[in-house]
């Protein structure tokens, strides 16, 4: 990890004296957590392609302002959610967002679905390609300020403040969120993750019923 | 103390997160055990963030890395090399 980051700010420097093609080697291990950002906030592939592209390009250009205190990796996907934004203002798509959820939703219901015949389910049904496609379509109904924070806390697997950082809020908001977050998603995938499977021992080690 | 489901739910981020404290993880594990509701939420919402780190949950469009680094060394060599002015 340590030398993963030494590596990258070696990679950084000999890039800013003129080693530009190793920008190259400098991103690939992120182009991944770019595209998969952006199609989350824009919904469609070759926007989202498009916009990794010119968020790469960006990152090139403003390599130089990269301060080494934060990750690499922080300072990136800040740039691609910034190139999203930009895009979602241009497709005006922003206007829809932003007038029902800029705002914390205290009254809003952030239980979880109770299960009915609940069995807990065996690896095998989460290999569905069905659920994932759900689970697709559950993020991208998110609200956008909890879709933020779960695409980048469990999709992304950035650390709270990284997430706080990159999104410029406070780490309390950041935890309140994704727990909002992962209920609403609870409760849209339980109809889809209840199956009708035999009982047996779980996956996680306890007993079912 | 006892606990009630709507407490635990309310913690079930964080007991997936590991953030709880021994005390707050230990009394949230002995309500679970004799609470299938809360089980089965917990269990759940496991399940939601295994399916969210399953690589093929999101996948890359065929050709993308390929797409991207072309369009990248051109964007590269169109530019002066950052942080400089464009003397080379």
């Amino acid at each position: 990890m340590q030398e993963d980051r030494q590596h990258e700010a070696e990679l950084i420097r000999r890039v800013l004296a003129g080693e530009t093609d190793l920008f190259h080697e400098l991103i690939r291990p992120y182009e991944k957590m770019v595209y998969v950002t952006l199609f989350t906030m824009l919904r469609n592939e070759s926007e989202a392609e498009d916009a990794a592209q010119e968020a790469m390009i960006s990152a090139f250009r403003y390599l130089h302002t990269f301060r080494g205190d934060a990750k690499f990796s922080t300072w990136l996907v800040t740039i691609a959610m910034n190139e999203g934004r930009q895009r979602l203002r241009r497709l005006k798509r922003a206007a829809e967002d932003s007038l029902e959820d800029t705002v914390e939703e205290p009254e809003g219901d952030f239980t979880p679905a109770f299960l009915t015949d609940w069995r807990e389910i065996p690896l095998e049904a989460l290999e569905r390609q069905e659920l994932r496609q759900k689970l697709r379509e559950a993020v991208d109904s998110l609200p956008k300020i909890y879709r933020e924070v779960f695409v980048l806390r469990d999709l992304q697997e950035l650390n709270q403040e990284e997430t706080a950082a990159a999104l410029g809020i406070t780490v309390t908001a950041v935890k309140v969120r994704l727990h909002r977050a992962r209920m609403m998603l609870q409760k849209s995938l339980v109809p889809y993750l209840q199956g009708s499977v035999p009982s047996r021992k779980s996956f996680f080690g306890r007993l079912s019923q | 103390m006892n606990l009630k489901c709507k407490n635990v739910w309310e913690h079930i981020s964080e007991f997936l997160d590991q953030q709880l404290t021994r005390e707050a993880r230990a009394e949230i594990e002995k309500h679970l055990e004799n609470c299938e509701v809360c089980s089965a939420i917990l269990d759940s919402t496991r399940n939601v963030l295994i399916l969210t780190a399953d690589d093929r949950t999101y996948e890359l469009p065929v050709g993308y890395s390929k797409r991207l680094h072309a369009r990248l060394q051109k964007a590269l060599h169109q530019n002066p090399p950052p942080g400089k002015n464009s003397s080379n």
